[in-house]
């Protein structure tokens, strides 16, 4: 996208029919690191990658509580992720106030859409500059929103957003229709290959990573990091045997263990 | 030409007793179930306790209705905490915040009388009392509602602490063990019940210690 006489303010048109503004927030959301959903009949699993800027600070959190039956992850300017979900918290705890019941997934995101539009159409103000995976559950079952800084907002099966996450998509592409029915455990296992994706070869590790699911009897809660690195283990011994059993010897993964990144089998899913 | 009176009222007293008792481990909340209105038994079966935080219970008497609306304001306000402290209130936090909720209705209260019991950062127990516009006091007991001034006066006899004045200090927390609490709970109750036709039904008792909380019901006078 180059610069043009159109791009200055959100409320001028291009003739072309486009809010350049609009659409450079959602350039902001490409830059965040990478943010993933799934959602099978009864859970919804978000994962992203959290990286530190330096060794000396902590790591940016992306994914929020938003109440006990939802949580968010976002991509992009997490300053204005962080107000999102603060807003989000508060019609959930009014909502509750006044009809002593979860606030439907659906209508949150609605309400959020409507919230990110306002700022498409005043001249006082810029869009918010995040997009936000909404994984929640209600009476109509598990639900996953992703809600942009358009105002525009889609339900998907699983998404992922952020850098490199076309890499994530692939691989949601090639298995996103056995999720429905998918079990917790496989969800969180497909979750995490998703996330490795991301990392173009670098080694998954849970000090780099945050997990959340929530589920039908499950509130939303974030994994802690000895469950996620447990996970990781798990499924990383089940990749590496099922695609490179010759570099077994030298391979062997263990939790103390920082051996070389499993690199010849991440690449081996993108090359379909 | 005179001033024009009111020919209804918000409130009503729906009667009935709470009490709360402060260990040194532990916290005994207790209130009866029964909801009355003027000499009129509209429930034997509703309590008067909530639980608002993993330590903190609360016990009111007074209008159920402005008690629930007080409950429900509470509550909310703990689940905003926890999003953004990400843990629990502690139960002085709680008592500080019921206080202020209450001074905002300053001109037209919750017409509610408050016991708060739990248990404090130490793992003490602790009580706090309140009136309907949010003064309030941490004790080692209490009592509010209907029955208060019959089981005041024995909680005082049984349990006062030695007057701040002497010296050595001496804590605000009874030395009693928790089955003497208790126990001590569901006699204040049996004698208010007597006496005062605004109490009776059962007797619901909440326990907060360190292994977590606990409830028990007794049976008391129906009449």
């Amino acid at each position: 996208m180059f610069r043009n006489q159109y791009d200055t303010d959100v409320t001028t048109w291009s003739p072309a029919g486009r809010l350049f503004q609009v659409e450079y927030a959602m350039e902001a959301v490409k830059q965040g690191s990478a943010a993933i959903g799934l959602r099978s009949k009864s859970h919804v699993v978000l994962a992203c990658v959290n990286k530190a800027n330096s060794e000396l600070s902590s790591h940016q959190k992306k994914i929020f509580k938003v109440d006990d039956h939802v949580g968010v992850a976002i991509a992009g300017l997490t300053a204005d992720g962080r107000v999102l979900s603060r807003y989000m918290r508060n019609e959930c705890i009014n909502y509750f106030y006044t009809y002593e019941s979860q606030l439907p997934v659906g209508r949150l995101v609605v309400q959020l859409a409507d919230k990110a539009q306002v700022c498409t159409q005043r001249s006082w103000k810029r869009p918010y500059g995040v997009g936000l995976l909404v994984g929640g559950l209600d009476e109509s079952g598990a639900h996953l929103y992703y809600n942009c800084p358009s105002g525009n907002y889609f339900e998907y099966q699983a998404f992922a957003i952020g850098s490199r996450s076309q890499a994530a998509k692939t691989y949601l592409e090639r298995k996103f229709v056995s999720f429905m029915a998918s079990s917790r455990e496989n969800l969180i296992k497909d979750a995490l290959f998703a996330l490795r994706e991301t990392l173009q070869g670098e080694k998954l590790t849970s000090s780099a990573c945050t997990i959340a699911v929530v589920g039908v009897g499950e509130a939303f809660h974030i994994l802690d990091q000895e469950t996620v690195q447990a996970l990781i283990n798990e499924f990383e011994i089940a990749g590496e045997e099922a695609a490179a059993p010759d570099q077994a010897g030298v391979d062997e993964p263990s939790a103390a263990d920082d051996q070389a990144a499993p690199v010849d089998q991440s690449a081996a899913p993108m090359d379909m | 030409m005179t001033k024009q009176q009111a020919n209804w009222s918000p409130y009503d007293n729906n009667g009935g007793t709470c009490v709360a008792i402060a260990g040194a481990d532990y916290c005994v909340i207790a209130a009866d179930t029964r909801m009355s209105s003027g000499y009129n038994i509209l429930t034997r079966d509703y309590s008067k306790i909530i639980q608002l935080a993993d330590k903190s219970v609360m016990a009111s008497s007074g209008f159920q209705a402005d008690v629930r609306a007080l409950q429900k304001v509470l509550a909310s306000r703990h689940l905003l905490y926890q999003h953004q402290h990400n843990k629990q209130m502690s139960c002085p936090a709680m008592a500080q915040l019921l206080s202020n909720t209450l001074y905002y209705k300053r001109f037209f209260p919750y017409y509610a009388f408050n016991v708060l019991g739990g248990l404090d950062n130490e793992g003490k127990g602790c009580v706090f009392t309140y009136d309907a516009v949010g003064s309030y006091e941490r004790v080692g007991y209490s009592s509010q509602g209907s029955g208060s001034t019959l089981i005041t006066p024995f909680l005082d006899n049984q349990l006062k602490s030695p007057s701040p004045l002497l010296l050595p200090a001496k804590d605000a927390v009874t030395p009693l063990s928790e089955a003497e609490a208790i126990d001590l709970v569901k006699t204040c109750f049996a004698s208010a019940t007597e006496r005062d036709i605004y109490t009776g039904d059962k007797l619901e008792i909440i326990v907060l210690n360190a292994s977590g909380i606990r409830q028990e019901y007794m049976e008391l006078r129906k009449d």
